[in-house]
């Protein structure tokens, strides 16, 4: 191993990155763009949910019920409807994505048997959406519903300290619920993992077919030196890219950080290490710019989006599916980067992931460093 | 370097692809600071051979040894002792001359203190003085071909491999590139260059022509032309040529014949036996003949005429 190559391949690299606008486009953009693109266009809190009522009642009582949902920021309620043909026409348009229905004899039911029933109509098309609306309708129902036994109990002269057992959630760690919070680990893996890998993937590629491999190789420099002088400049601008997402989503998003920046930055090196292999690894084999990059960009975007646990929850998935996760570097990491910006946990904890990521890491590596060949076929 | 050992010793070398032989059989040894040259058209197996020697292509059989080292068992060792320009342009383009050249000069562990001086040479040999802050896409041609040679000899190698250098150069750079390499080779560096340039051929010390991977003929360029040429050159100017040609070739005492320039080349057992019967010939067919005499061959006569009865004699083993 010789210092003095390590270094001149090194500063050949960064020399070729500053000077290609396109690569220096894809190291400042991107990060920010996808940042920007998950925190204001994919809001995946569910609120305003559009809603139609069709009163068929008309009394006193209907309206009270009505009012509750009127008052919640759940609900927006944006049409009154007359008649069944207009609520299946509002649906269909998709001016409404709920239609609550009181029956008629709402209010005469509920006073003579002390039992009526309300009708939701759910456009299931968006099933999560519509299984969200169905719970807010529900838990709306049921908070009048105790409001007008309560009535009806002083009304009678009941005690009102009868039993009754109250449900009180207290979320934790994203104590909002706030999408925004849960998602900012998962677009910063994103982010690295596509920066990483997609450059990269040019850099030995690049070399073979612009003709400079050959020239290179028929020098006495080592495998190793040309793959540590190469990669360096790239986990150096990934270290950076972590830091402007992560300042990003603390700074700008208001994402809680309650971990330790020391974990943040290891567990990102690990990552770095990861994605930075696996693009070298796919430039070797590749050996064309553009199969290289269109490769890198499947490896890594599409599992690090679907099957790292970023929007879809791992334990949701088929058990097979769950599987092929376990050798994705990408869950470990969001997994890591979760704990790190919102529960803020102790690092043991994290032991397994960050062992499971640093083994992926060796493997890549060597991987990376065996396909690479000092030959011509 | 121990000056009794030779440069490059290469026997039974053969490389194959799949089934495509690119190398055969092939063996030679060249002497130290000698130009050695590699003579043949596209696809006769020089540039295979030029990348086994650097180590760049494992030999599918027999051995090559460049300054004493095994180059497939020890690659790294002889890299440190060769310099090498492809055929294709590879120097990176979007860097700066002077920066390439630092950048060889790491790659061939040029010690510090004598980076410099290096840098400084190479600019002087390549004519690039001035120049060195000019992206190196700027560059015409032949300045990039100079250049190329200046990051290939940083290192003061003892053994420098040339594939094709100048093609595509214009001749006046030609020219110069050639001075470039008989001055390395006043200073006793072996320069081993292929080509399929005849003219070029000439400045070499000692030459070896190829066809379809095998050594058709080994020599300096004197004996080729003198003892390799099978009879004798009959230069034959006349009036049209083509169908002058399909006769000559139709004529017993023709061993071959083929339109060189302005007239053909035919080449004959005994030219002064084989002279007159011609010009009748080809007067009794209403062709005017200017001029029918003996010449000296070139080159180009010698590489036609072994490719060419190379040529028949597989021709007639096909058929037999």
């Amino acid at each position: 191993m010789s210092w003095t190559r390590i270094v001149a391949i090194l500063r050949k690299e960064v020399l070729q990155i500053i000077r290609d606008p396109r690569s220096l486009l894809i190291i400042l953009v991107i990060p920010l763009v996808q940042l920007f693109i998950f925190g204001y266009a994919v809001n995946l809190d569910v609120k305003h949910v559009p809603l139609c009522v069709y009163d068929r009642d008309a009394t006193q009582t209907s309206q009270d019920l009505l009012k509750h949902f009127q008052a919640t920021d759940y609900f927006n309620v944006v049409r009154v409807s007359d008649s069944y043909p207009d609520v299946v026409r509002n649906i269909d348009y998709g001016v409404c994505s709920i239609a609550v229905v009181v029956p008629p004899q709402f209010a005469e039911d509920l006073h003579s048997s002390g039992h009526a029933s309300v009708q939701a109509i759910l456009d299931a098309s968006d099933s999560n959406s519509a299984s969200i609306g169905m719970g807010y309708a529900q838990a709306i129902v049921q908070s009048y519903s105790s409001e007008i036994q309560l009535a009806w109990q002083q009304a009678q002269g009941l005690a009102t300290g009868a039993p009754s057992v109250t449900f009180e959630p207290r979320t934790w760690f994203n104590e909002d619920l706030e999408s925004m919070a849960d998602l900012v680990p998962g677009v910063v893996a994103l982010v690295m993992a596509v920066v990483g890998a997609f450059l990269t993937s040019l850099t030995i590629a690049r070399e073979w077919e612009r003709g400079t491999m050959e020239q290179l190789i028929s020098t006495p420099v080592g495998k190793l030196e040309i793959q540590i002088g190469k990669l360096f400049p790239y986990f150096v601008i990934g270290i950076a890219d972590t830091a402007i997402c992560a300042g990003t989503a603390v700074l700008w998003f208001g994402v809680p950080f309650r971990g330790s920046w020391v974990v943040l930055f290891g567990c990102s090196m690990l990552f770095l290490l990861v994605v930075l292999s696996l693009g070298y690894f796919i430039s070797v084999t590749a050996k064309s710019q553009l199969g290289a990059c269109q490769m890198a960009l499947l490896a890594t975007f599409l599992p690090t989006f679907l099957l790292s646990g970023f929007i879809f929850p791992i334990d949701q998935m088929p058990v097979v599916v769950q599987w092929i996760t376990a050798i994705l570097p990408a869950r470990y990491y969001v997994s890591i980067l979760r704990n790190v910006f919102l529960k803020g946990t102790d690092v043991r904890l994290l032991a397994g992931d960050i062992f499971a990521l640093a083994a992926i890491a060796a493997v890549l590596v060597a991987l990376a460093t065996r396909s690479f060949q000092k030959r011509l076929v | 370097m121990n000056q009794s050992v030779p440069s490059v010793v290469v026997k039974n070398l053969t490389k194959r692809f799949g089934t495509f032989v690119a190398v055969n059989d092939v063996s030679f040894e060249t002497r130290h600071g000698e130009i050695f040259g590699f003579l043949g058209p596209n696809g006769s197996g020089k540039s295979t051979t030029i990348r086994i020697l650097c180590g760049l292509l494992r030999p599918s059989s027999g051995q090559a040894s460049v300054a004493g080292i095994d180059v497939a068992r020890n690659p790294e060792a002889v890299r440190q002792r060769i310099g090498y320009m492809s055929q294709k342009f590879s120097l990176y383009n979007d860097l700066r001359v002077v920066e390439n050249l630092e950048f060889f000069a790491g790659m061939y562990s040029v010690p510090k203190k004598e980076i410099p001086g290096r840098i400084a040479w190479a600019l002087k040999m390549a004519g690039l003085e001035g120049r060195e802050r000019n992206p190196t896409s700027s560059l015409a041609v032949g300045w990039k071909q100079r250049l190329a040679l200046g990051c290939a000899v940083l290192h003061r190698p003892p053994i420098v491999f040339l594939d094709e250098p100048t093609s595509g150069v214009d001749p006046v750079s030609r020219r110069q590139f050639w001075d470039l390499i008989h001055s390395m080779v006043g200073e006793g560096v072996t320069v081993f260059v292929t080509t399929h340039y005849m003219d070029e051929a000439e400045y070499c010390n000692r030459l070896v022509l190829l066809d379809r991977g095998s050594i058709v003929a080994m020599g300096t360029p004197t004996e080729l032309k003198n003892e390799r040429m099978k009879g004798q050159l009959l230069m034959i100017e006349c009036e049209p040529l083509g169908p002058a040609l399909e006769l000559l070739q139709a004529v017993p005492e023709v061993v071959d014949a083929a339109v060189f320039g302005s007239g053909i080349h035919a080449v004959v057992a005994d030219a002064v036996v084989a002279a007159p019967k011609i010009r009748e010939l080809l007067s009794a067919k209403q062709l005017h003949v200017s001029r029918i005499e003996q010449i000296a061959p070139s080159l180009e006569d010698v590489f036609v005429s072994l490719t060419a009865t190379r040529g028949a004699s597989t021709k007639s083993e096909a058929a037999a």
